[in-house]
């Protein structure tokens, strides 16, 4: 049974000059893991916004825990936990506070569902008593997922939760979802860090307000279907101009230190030759894709 | 409803939490009333006038003892002639000069008219025309003890000032800065409170809960009103032990009355808030829409009758206006409910409307 549903869900902004998002059709299985994947402006937020019933769609529709998003509003608000992207509690309110406070607004007690924020409470409460403006970006985060998660929700929404916190903290986090995972709920997550989308059971990859694909991390990269390599020499900017207008060239983007590339045909020889001239000291290996050189191709493919 | 008192309770924590709002709900409403009672009142006291005596009989000797022993009037110099008058206003800051005519007396009692004239310094026609009217009850009211037979009175100025025989400026200003300060604390208040949540994102996370919007509206209204309350508290215990301000209807048709008000506020702020995006806009419609038209259309600086008809009408939209009308009525005057219920209940009408309109614009979804 599916847990979301969405069907051919269309939204636009400014009197529909602006499409956010393009006839989206997603399915994600209770108790499952789903990341939704895609840079700034992909339009994760306004299909976050739409599952939660704060926005409306132009067209189409969409269940969350069996409720209809249109019509169920009562219900899928008291159902489902709910963290923007936006640090969103009280800045004024101390740490235990506001916890209290969303538990109550939610009919239940921090120690009704302890058990269930126990790991992640436990390295908030040495500091209960400080206001939640002052908390670090990581802590922030956690109580933000411990209010979130107070009244027990069956799907818990998490929108860009590691944007702007550090890596150690996001590691932790996504440790964290893991060990929710197996409460059972089901947790649907965006985040524009493509090194995260492994971290998840399926994900969408989404761009422009489009779905690009939708499957498991490694069939995704598995799909990749082409051979894919890294080079580097000591004039970066130099290899990448070098190799954009080699023929036998098909994709070069830059990726940290190295630029990823893909041939127009098999055989690696005549653009050793070419490099050789140019470029004496460049290193060439080939690598297996990451989700980001998917993302890369399917943009693309795309266009 | 445990649901209600945590979220009141949240409410409260961001009032005391938040320095500015504490000093704004308390210190405005002490200085308003301070500086309304002390430094603006329209008051007379000790206000140097000159006097031209040609009659320098028994009565015009009369009359100007008792300008002099009254307290609002200082007599600091007796005229030989009119023509010194104006010299005298240009060098010694005098408000008034009163010319008595020759033979007052005599003619007083041969013709039944007499003549005493009044001369104002027309620059400042508020004090103007405060204090001729104010030396002229005292004449009149000379004429009577001296004449108690009717038919000698010839003198005809109709003024009589009634409920604040001394003129007292703060009878007036009190009940005007009551509505000027529980309408503005209420307004901005709620007003800034709900789109708070709006742009700290709260709002959004409060949306996605079981919270009802009734909840949210009414639950952010209850602490304003606990703490507009103990304001009015203030401005009252001010009002009575400060400025001497006697209460002479019901106290507690009064506290009836501003909570009617405090209520009505209330509901503006929250529709300001519906209306509104960011805490500046929300401050800048209630501060910069609420204050002129309050202080301009409540009565207590601008008499309404003396404005032309078209903002006579407008005036009646003020909620402070009906408000003024009633604590004056009952603070001053001292009358019951059966004499202020009509506006009691254009305020409720008021109170109504706008409770339904924030309730029902109230934004369940974003954007």
């Amino acid at each position: 049974m599916s847990s979301i549903s969405i069907r051919e869900i269309n939204k636009s902004y400014g009197k529909g000059t602006i499409a956010a998002l393009k006839n989206i059709n997603l399915d994600v299985a209770a108790g499952e893991l789903f990341g939704l994947i895609g840079p700034d402006g992909a339009g994760k937020t306004t299909l976050f916004r739409i599952l939660t019933t704060l926005l409306l769609p132009d067209s189409g529709y969409a269940t969350v825990g069996g409720y209809d998003v249109l019509k169920d509003i009562k219900q899928i608000r008291s159902s489902v936990g709910y963290m923007p992207g936006k640090f969103s509690l009280y800045q004024d309110l101390s740490v235990e506070e506001n916890l209290r406070f969303f538990a109550t607004v939610f009919g239940t007690t921090i120690q009704e569902n302890y058990n269930l924020i126990k790991d992640i409470y436990v390295q908030l409460e040495p500091f209960k008593n400080r206001r939640a403006g002052k908390l670090s970006g990581g802590m922030k985060q956690k109580l933000a997922l411990c209010c979130a998660l107070i009244h027990k929700p069956t799907v818990l929404f998490l929108d860009e939760p590691t944007t702007g916190v550090d890596a150690v903290s996001r590691k932790e986090f996504w440790g964290m979802l893991k060990n929710l995972k197996r409460e059972g709920i089901t947790i649907f997550v965006s985040t524009p860090y493509m090194d995260e989308a492994n971290l998840c059971e399926r994900i969408a990859l989404i761009q422009g307000g489009s779905i690009l694909s939708v499957d498991t991390p490694v069939n995704i990269t598995r799909s990749y279907g082409e051979a894919l390599y890294a080079v580097r020499s000591e004039n970066m900017p130099l290899l990448q101009s070098d190799l954009r207008t080699m023929s036998e060239i098909k994709t070069c983007y830059s990726f940290g230190s190295f630029h990823h590339v893909t041939l127009q045909v098999n055989g690696s020889s005549k653009v050793f030759e070419l490099l050789n001239s140019t470029h004496p000291s460049f290193e060439w290996k080939e690598i297996e894709p990451t989700i980001e050189d998917c993302f890369i191709k399917l943009m693309q493919h795309e266009k | 409803m445990k649901q209600f008192l945590s979220f009141v309770r949240k409410e409260f924590y961001h009032v005391f939490r938040d320095r500015k709002t504490m000093l704004l709900l308390f210190g405005m409403p002490i200085a308003q009333i301070l500086l309304f009672g002390f430094a603006l009142t329209n008051e007379i006291k000790n206000t140097k006038i000159v006097v031209c005596d040609y009659a320098h009989d028994p009565m015009s000797e009369q009359v100007i003892a008792k300008l002099e022993a009254s307290k609002s009037f200082d007599v600091v110099k007796q005229l030989m002639s009119a023509t010194e008058i104006e010299a005298a206003f240009k060098a010694d800051n005098i408000k008034l000069a009163i010319v008595f005519p020759n033979q007052l007396y005599q003619e007083l009692n041969h013709n039944n008219k007499a003549t005493i004239q009044i001369i104002a310094d027309g620059s400042d026609p508020n004090t103007a025309t405060t204090v001729t009217n104010y030396a002229t009850s005292i004449i009149q009211s000379y004429m009577r003890d001296k004449f108690p037979q009717p038919d000698l009175l010839q003198i005809n100025t109709e003024v009589r000032m009634i409920y604040n025989p001394e003129l007292k400026g703060t009878t007036n200003f009190v009940p005007g800065v009551m509505a000027l300060v529980l309408m503005l604390i209420s307004v901005l208040m709620t007003s800034v409170s709900i789109v708070k949540e709006k742009e700290s994102g709260t709002m959004e996370v409060l949306l996605v809960s079981p919270f009802s919007a009734l909840m949210v509206v009414i639950s952010k209204a209850v602490p304003y009103l606990v703490l507009s309350f103990v304001n009015l508290i203030v401005i009252l215990l001010l009002s009575v032990f400060l400025l001497d301000l006697p209460i002479n209807g019901s106290l507690p048709l009064i506290v009836f009355e501003s909570l009617l008000l405090i209520i009505t506020a209330l509901s503006l702020g929250l529709m300001i808030s519906n209306i509104t995006n960011s805490q500046q806009e929300a401050m800048i419609v209630s501060l910069m829409g609420m204050l002129l038209p309050v202080m301009i259309f409540t009565g207590f600086m601008f008499p309404i009758e003396n404005m032309p008809k078209p903002l006579q009408v407008i005036s009646n939209i003020v909620p402070s206006k009906w408000y003024y009308t009633i604590i004056k009525a009952v603070m001053i005057k001292g009358v019951g409910f059966a004499s202020v219920w009509k506006e009691t209940l254009v305020l409720l009408g008021m109170t109504l409307f706008l409770l339904v309109i924030s309730i029902k614009k109230f934004k369940t979804r974003l954007g």
